[in-house]
């Protein structure tokens, strides 16, 4: 996935540490160049999915170098010039991204000193910087960045003793600077690979069988409109044409013109948590304690459940593919360009030298979805026009029904208090799929496509990610909270009918869903508030914090009852690792639940940009507000049926709640991602506001009338 | 061929009537604003105004415009001349991925135009028909409520 999952499962590394992602990618001519017009070029190897990060990266960069933040210019990534930074994921960019650019900033900013000092004779501790511009004390330009462009002083690696500036120096990164991509976005100028628009470019749409499982048996391609041209590998079918219409009118005819063996794969959609229960699969142990315990006085047992749910971002996944002389290149929304490489390799046949690919914004991405996908879809298509780029964009079916799922989970949770209302023991075990399929790690490749082609190969089995890297299924199933007797098991389903990948938050929200709703349980039973009693199990005093800013936020200590109303609590540090985050929850229970306010309280270390940090939890928060109360990936036995947006809504302007965030200032701690930490505890909040309301405990999700009267 | 005003000006597209405006739109006439999102007027994101009025892109016919006015994102200002909600979407940086952003901006532009003090209930539900996933919804309410104030000169 991202860099921590390369280094959670590499071998060993005896060089000197270098931050981030510059340990992988050394020189600093990989990440930096100035040019003599006085701009600084950053590449780095993480991609902006709508998330802000590249604004993000040229704020650090600005900083450390002391330029104008207008000077910097961050270039989309592609193969094979930028770092290898893996996967933009997990809320690490500016972990991994972020620090390899602080550091290499300030290596870049020492050797061009370092050449002014010995050119000018002036003492380099004497030199000061001012919007790129060497200084002398008095005042006398002794160089620039940009007058020492050409030099090559950046051909080397970077040095291990760089020295970034103190928090308390720092001018730029902390500042709310605006989005540098917005502009572009709010005119309505071309910034999507959608947009892309190459010379002699045909478009194309794939026809998709009639079931997840399916081999196709007979084709009448006299069916194709004028104009129209088929591209066909064993089953995998595609239409091209001039015109974006006559692409789409061919898919059609064709689809109803096509005669396919298909099987029946899928679970029993009505009966899912029993067929996730009993489903082969492998069991690990996460985490054990037996440390010494009062004896259980009460015991409380529950279940919960999250059902398949979709990414469903507003635009479709997107690819141009051209084939010139056995080179393939690809433009590509991917969230790891480098990945993505390797499994077009396998799926073709060729060496990864052979391709080139180039990120290009996509809609908002939430995880793994069909980007990947679409990008071979493309090269599969553009085969049959060699010389000539094809543009390929999925329908909203292909979005909502074969892009990768993320995994529905069971939690069972078994939690004890002592005679004085302390947790004693908690055994948990987490039933679930993997929760990643990312291309790029497998030996066989894992995108769609190669289901289809001739020979068909299966995707091979999600996996879980190491808990060092993070985990998947076992993300945040291990509560924060003291617990002298603990276990946590987590069983991966040995098989996947529904292709399972990584979507924002991989296990965590279910996990947290379920070991808050019992936090608030136990609270009860032991006859104590539910902020009190967190705050009497939590060790952690950044943690305790956030808690305590919420309640205070949303008046928790000086709540009143209102009829039809309910307030929540709910707490996690995002992989136990990350970013803190508490939510109060406030719904409003009619003929169905509406989530009316939520205060959010964070900490994410420093904020490069505090008001993307807070725009990150807002729509994290908002996610997951729509995965409480709407989402559920409907199915039958042949594939997913939930494939257009009245029948997998999400949450919409009228049901939106309004939402207050509060970032906790820690300029001088290490940042620690902001993207993923507020969807989890968002549920969870709920969740207890829902039993506030109604006295209801919610088991599974979405939180639906059914689902909740059926509880 | 069929001929119309495209934000403000002379246009006109060698396609067959049937095809869709969007299709007219993002191909031969050039434009990136209108984005597909569903093809079925789910989701907003295509969204047009014709003679003023919000329209899907996506299943409108290009024949039904023939000699009417169509205007884009792209018609309500630029970033040298930017239209009062594109201000505003900058200043409360209202966005994220900003796929949603062109057609919510039309639609918002029609509901200032209609009603220039709109409270938020007004505002919510003239941009339900637009799905945003990233979550910037309340940021966007903020600056349609700031563009509102501006245009009707409060301060």
């Amino acid at each position: 996935m991202n860099l921590a999952y390369v280094q959670a499962t590499g071998g060993k590394d005896d060089r000197p540490r270098l931050p981030g992602s510059l340990h992988v990618n050394r020189r600093l001519d990989r990440w930096l160049a100035f040019d003599a017009a006085g701009h600084v070029t950053v590449t780095p190897g993480k991609v902006e999915l709508g998330q802000g990060i590249l604004t993000a990266l040229a704020q650090i960069v600005a900083d450390e170098l002391d330029v104008a933040l207008a000077r910097v210019v961050v270039r989309a990534a592609t193969t094979p010039d930028s770092p290898n930074e893996a996967v933009t994921s997990g809320s690490l960019s500016v972990q991994e991204s972020g620090m390899a650019l602080r550091h290499a900033a300030a290596s870049a900013r020492a050797i061009h000193l370092q050449v002014a000092a010995q050119r000018s004779g002036v003492a380099v501790e004497a030199l000061r910087v001012e919007d790129g511009a060497f200084l002398a004390p008095d005042g006398r330009q002794v160089g620039s960045y940009w007058s020492q462009a050409d030099a090559a002083l950046l051909a080397c690696e970077a040095p291990a003793d760089a020295r970034p500036k103190p928090a308390s120096e720092r001018r730029v990164a902390g500042t709310s600077a605006a989005r540098l991509d917005l502009p572009d976005k709010v005119f309505g100028v071309a910034r999507f690979v959608h947009d892309l628009h190459l010379p002699g470019m045909l478009h194309a749409r794939v026809v998709r069988p009639p079931a997840r499982r399916a081999r196709l048996l007979a084709l009448d391609d006299a069916a194709l409109p004028p104009g129209a041209a088929l591209a066909r590998d064993g089953s995998f079918l595609a239409v091209l044409a001039d015109e974006e219409h006559t692409a789409e009118r061919g898919a059609e005819r064709l689809a109803a013109r096509a005669r396919w063996e298909a099987e029946d794969s899928l679970p029993p959609a009505q009966d899912l948590p029993a067929w996730l229960r009993a489903e082969p699969g492998e069991r690990e142990v996460v985490a054990e304690r037996e440390n010494e315990a009062s004896d259980a006085a009460r015991t409380l047992r529950a279940t919960f459940f999250r059902p398949y749910v979709a990414h469903a971002s507003v635009g479709t996944c997107c690819a141009v593919a051209r084939w010139r002389d056995d080179t393939l290149e690809v433009w590509s929304h991917s969230q790891g360009i480098y990945n993505l490489r390797a499994d077009l390799a396998k799926a073709l046949g060729m060496e990864e030298a052979a391709i080139l690919v180039h990120h290009v914004e996509g809609a908002g991405c939430y995880g793994h979805n069909g980007a990947d996908d679409v990008a071979l879809d493309a090269a599969l298509a553009a085969r049959a026009v060699p010389g000539r780029p094809v543009r390929l964009l999925w329908t909203r079916a292909e979005e909502l029904a074969w892009a990768p799922v993320s995994s529905a989970m069971l939690v069972d949770i078994e939690a004890s208090l002592d005679a004085e209302g302390r947790i004693s023991a908690w055994r948990e075990e987490v039933t679930s799929h993997g929760h990643s399929a990312r291309p790029g790690r497998n030996p066989a490749p894992t995108l769609l496509a190669v289901e289809y082609m001739d020979p068909p190969r299966a995707i091979p089995n999600a996996i879980n990610p190491p808990l060092a890297a993070g985990g998947g299924a076992q993300r945040n199933a291990v509560p924060a909270y003291r617990i002298p007797r603990l276990t946590v098991g987590v069983t991966r389903i040995a098989r996947m009918p529904l292709r399972c990948s990584a979507l924002r938050g991989l296990g965590a929200p279910a996990n947290v869903f379920a070991i808050e709703s019992v936090m608030d349980e136990l609270a009860t039973m032991a006859g104590r508030d539910a902020l009190e009693f967190r705050l009497a199990h939590l060790d952690d005093a950044r943690g305790r914090d956030v808690l305590a800013l919420a309640a205070e936020m949303s008046g928790w200590r000086q709540r009143t009852k209102r009829e039809g109303f309910g307030l929540g609590l709910a707490y996690a540090r995002y992989k136990n690792t990350g970013a803190y985050c508490a939510v109060a929850a406030e719904i409003e229970a009619l003929d169905r639940v509406f989530c009316r306010r939520l205060w959010i309280a964070a900490d994410v270390g420093e904020a490069i940009n505090p008001d993307g940090v807070i725009n990150q939890y807002e729509g994290g928060a908002i996610h997951g507000v729509s995965m409480a109360l709407k989402e559920r990936v409907e199915f039958d036995s042949r594939g997913v049926t939930s494939d257009e947006w009245e029948s997998y809504p999400i949450l919409r302007f009228t049901e939106v709640p309004a939402v207050e965030t509060r970032l906790i200032a820690r300029p001088e701690a290490p940042p620690l991602g902001a993207g993923e930490a507020s969807l989890a505890p968002t549920i969870a909040a709920i969740a207890n506001a829902i039993h506030d309301a109604l006295g209801i405990r919610p088991r599974a999700m979405p939180f639906t009338p059914d689902t909740i009267a059926a509880t | 061929m069929v001929a119309f005003t495209l934000n403000g000006a002379a246009a006109s597209a060698e396609m067959p009537e049937a095809t869709p405006l969007l299709h007219a739109l993002r191909g031969p006439l050039g434009l990136s604003g209108p984005r597909f999102g569903c093809g079925a007027e789910q989701c907003g994101a295509c969204a047009v105004l014709v003679d003023g009025r919000p329209a899907y892109a996506c299943t409108l016919n290009l024949g039904a415009v023939a000699g009417r006015s169509v205007t884009t994102v792209e018609g309500l200002g630029t970033p040298e001349a930017p239209h009062p909600l594109q201000r505003a979407f900058l200043a409360e940086q209202a966005g994220q991925c900003g796929f949603c952003l062109s057609g919510i901006l039309v639609a918002a532009a029609a509901l200032l135009a209609r009603d220039p003090d709109p409270d938020d209930a007004s505002i919510r539900a003239a941009l339900d028909a637009h799905l945003c996933r990233c979550g910037s919804h309340n940021r966007i309410l903020r600056a349609v409520r700031r563009a509102a104030a501006e245009m009707r000169g409060v301060r």
